[in-house]
């Protein structure tokens, strides 16, 4: 028997999680490799500089969809929607911003525009595709000077701070945000409206209703960006942006999200397809350019993890919890992007009444931090056994926050002592922040004290979701990711290949004359 | 000899700090100014304006931009007559799931069928998932593994409409209805549709309609028309049982 600063782990195991991650990783990269979706093609249109809306039936209808609509139609999406946009701007010698106001006056139809020598389209295509990707790395550039400049809370060696804001009006939303921010909040989560990730088109403008949570825009995005940045600026700390990045529009919100200065996104492999209904097709293609414009953009992605184990019991459901992990890290990697920006999921979700359980979520979280070293983890306060007892809420929440500070997780979504009652008011946050506040200033550097017993109850416990772990994904790699979804390997849900929400947007190409040069700019390694 | 405890005024109830009959309540709440003696009076003239005394603002600070957070302590002498309260309750009968289908078996001699959904916007599918899915809740087995039970789960997002029209094509006994979101009350608006829908259509009795959420409570449910709610807490054997007692009793009450 021994103490160490780390629970003994077998290091074989978690290099055999990878390496079947990876060939599950393999398999979703050649669907990517065969087809595109509607939701790719307005991702690229809205890189090339379409982001306008145009007014239908008293609704702002996005350009993006529109075009796509269009070359759909006339069955010229296939060579990709940059192909046309490169052969419509030299056709009408116009610029970007001319084409689109074009396009929204009904004057100019992709679709039937005489299409001019391929080479010289493709050549032009590059170039329009080039300038976008230094466009993007200028944003990034950009919001890197002003984290530096304001002082990134991240080098102070203590988990940031995640809460959400939620009031369905971005006005009051800013209100809300500012107030979290000066009581210490380092990241704001706008909760977006329920009905958004099955919307087949991003919403435009800013907006002041919504079901549970504000419609993810780009005015809404701006609004909030340009607040935390005015308040970063005095406070001389800054403040870091996340919103939602799944759904059907999951890479078109990527792009506005880059655009718009946002730090991170949550972003995950299988969360759509469990939780949403969405085609698991749509959502894997979608996917990958997201993580491809996330990963120059600078822009995290935080995974979902934490909802597996909100229709599953927490204590057994940590195989699928890791195993996930690896997957989204498999998933990411594809998409080149770099370890650190990887902010993967898991939560402490356990019943806060079983003997032992703080034991066992000290090592779950542990065990975490040690398969992922790298990664700025988010762990997720306890949402599944919040009762409305809110002074009960604020214990767990306590233990949660201490937990988060022993085992260095990267960020903390705090729990709001009326979880489970209303998305939260301003007092809520405020007296959540202030009791974070106080466990992790007081427990800082704790994790570099104390110790793990070789032969203890957490070692074996941790041993033991490794182990589990590994069983399954042997099993995943055997019948492969999608038929393990159907068979409800995950979160207990089944879900078909072609089943779900968005089928329709997804649809094949031929790699020698579909262009994308995207995915070369960003690093794809798909 | 010690004083014995005062008995609690039933006919006056009122809430219990440390001594009974006391009226004690304690507040916790913001006020958008910044916090200071003008705030300390207006939180303690608010609390009495709503009908307490001995006011004691326990604590004052800043929450955020320009706003205080106030918890304080007052006692009421206002009560309700406890003996007068009249609550619906749903059956305590709590019976396994075997007892469950062999029940149903025995008595309605057919399987049940179920249809649930979250309806309108709500995207949220744990509690129904929890009532329908094989896995259930808690350790108590979802209605999906019922050998007496043929289930519909039609998710979220789903509109009225087609959750009637889903109930009809498969002859359902009952409709679930899920829901979880409630800003602005939509969840409330959402029940008031499938009721409204279902009489627009002259189905108002044809089905069993159930609700369930964390803020749905019996009372409320029936008030809108459906026959029970369930909330926070609830076992799929909760709902699997209420079900066959309403379908048995209705059964004897055709035969009555």
């Amino acid at each position: 028997m021994s103490y160490a600063s780390t629970l003994p782990l077998s290091a074989k195991k978690i290099a055999r999680c990878r390496s079947i991650a990876r060939s599950i990783g393999d398999v979703v990269a050649d669907l990517i490799h065969a087809n595109s979706t509607f939701g790719t093609e307005r991702a690229v249109l809205r890189l090339l500089g379409f982001n306008g809306a145009l007014q239908k039936d008293n609704l702002l209808f996005p350009v993006s969809n529109f075009m796509v609509g269009q070359l759909s139609e006339t069955g010229r999406l296939e060579d990709g929607a940059l192909y046309w946009v490169a052969n419509a701007l030299m056709t009408e010698k116009c610029d970007v911003p001319a084409l689109e106001q074009k396009i929204l006056r009904g004057q100019l139809d992709l679709g039937s525009l005489p299409e001019l020598p391929s080479k010289q389209v493709d050549k032009f295509a590059a170039k329009l595709a080039k300038d976008s990707f230094d466009r993007l790395i200028r944003y990034r550039k950009q919001r890197d000077k002003i984290r530096q400049r304001q002082g990134d809370p991240l080098k102070k060696g203590r988990p940031l701070k995640y809460v959400i804001v939620a009031t369905g009006n971005i006005f009051e939303d800013v209100i809300q945000a500012k107030s979290a921010a000066l009581d210490g909040a380092d990241i704001i989560a706008v909760i977006r409206s329920t009905a958004q990730s099955l919307l087949d088109y991003v919403p435009q403008g800013t907006t002041t209703e919504g079901f549970g949570g504000t419609y993810a825009t780009q005015a809404n995005f701006a609004l909030m960006r340009q607040a935390l940045d005015e308040l970063g600026e005095k406070e001389g700390r800054y403040i870091r942006l996340t919103n939602y990045c799944s759904g059907l529009c999951m890479s078109e919100i990527a792009v506005l999200a880059a655009i718009e200065g946002l730090d991170c996104l949550l972003n995950d492999a299988m969360y759509g397809i469990l939780f949403r209904d969405i085609n698991p097709r749509r959502t894997l293609i979608d996917q990958h350019f997201s993580r491809l414009i996330c990963s120059v953009s600078g822009i995290w992605i935080m995974t979902g993890e934490d909802n597996y184990m909100k229709t599953t019991d927490a204590v057994e459901s940590g195989d699928q919890v890791l195993a996930s992990q690896f997957i989204n890290e498999a998933y990411a990697l594809n998409a080149g992007m770099k370890k650190s920006q990887m902010s993967i999921g898991h939560a402490m979700e356990m019943d806060p009444f079983y003997e032992k359980v703080i034991l066992m979520e000290t090592a779950r979280a542990q065990m975490t931090r040690q398969i992922f070293p790298e990664a700025p983890l988010k762990y997720m306060c306890n949402t599944k056994y919040k009762t409305g007892d809110i002074f009960f809420s604020h214990a767990v929440d306590t233990i949660f926050n201490l937990i988060g500070s022993l085992t260095n997780q990267g960020t903390i979504l705090l729990g709001m002592p009326t979880e489970a009652i209303h998305t939260p008011w301003l007092q809520d946050r405020t007296i959540s922040i202030r009791g974070a506040n106080y466990i992790l200033n007081g427990s800082l550097g704790l994790s570099h004290e104390l110790g793990y017993r070789s032969d203890g109850f957490m070692a074996k416990f941790a041993a033991k979701v490794l182990d589990e772990c590994v069983e399954l994904l042997e099993k995943i790699e055997k019948i492969g990711l999608l038929k393990a979804i159907e068979k409800r390997y995950f979160a207990g849900v089944s879900r078909t290949v072609e089943g779900g929400k968005g089928a329709t947007g997804v649809f094949p190409v031929d790699r020698n004359h579909y262009i994308n040069p995207f995915f070369e700019l960003m690093g794809s390694k798909i | 000899m010690p004083k014995p405890v005062a008995q609690p005024d039933l006919k006056n109830l009122r809430p219990y700090g440390d001594t009974t009959n006391d009226g004690a309540v304690q507040f916790s709440f913001t006020l958008p100014v910044e916090p200071g003696p003008k705030a300390r009076e207006a939180a303690t003239q608010l609390v009495r304006k709503w009908g307490f005394f001995d006011v004691k603002i326990a604590h004052m600070s800043s929450a955020g931009v320009g706003y205080s957070f106030i918890v304080c302590f007052g006692r009421t002498e206002l009560g309700v007559d406890f003996t007068q309260i009249v609550v619906p309750e749903l059956s305590n009968e709590k019976r396994t799931y075997k007892e469950i289908d062999s029940l149903i078996a025995k008595e309605i001699k057919r399987p049940v069928k179920v249809v649930g959904a979250c309806t309108g916007y709500d995207a949220h599918t744990v509690g129904l998932d929890a009532i329908l899915n094989m896995k259930g809740f808690d350790g108590d087995i979802g209605l999906e593994r019922y050998k007496n039970f043929r289930c519909v789960n039609m998710g979220s997002q789903v509109p009225t409409d087609e959750l009637i029209d889903r109930a009809v094509k498969e002859k359902a006994d009952a409709i679930l209805l899920s829901k979880i979101v409630t800003q602005k009350d939509i969840h409330i608006t959402d029940m008031q549709e499938l009721i409204g829908k279902l009489k627009a259509r002259g189905l108002s009795d044809r089905f069993i309609l159930v609700a369930g959420g964390p803020r749905i409570t019996h009372a409320m449910a029936l008030e809108l028309g459906f026959d029970a709610g369930f909330t926070i807490g609830t076992r799929p054997s909760d709902v699997a049982n209420f079900i066959y007692e309403t379908l048995r009793d209705r059964a004897k009450k055709k035969k009555g």
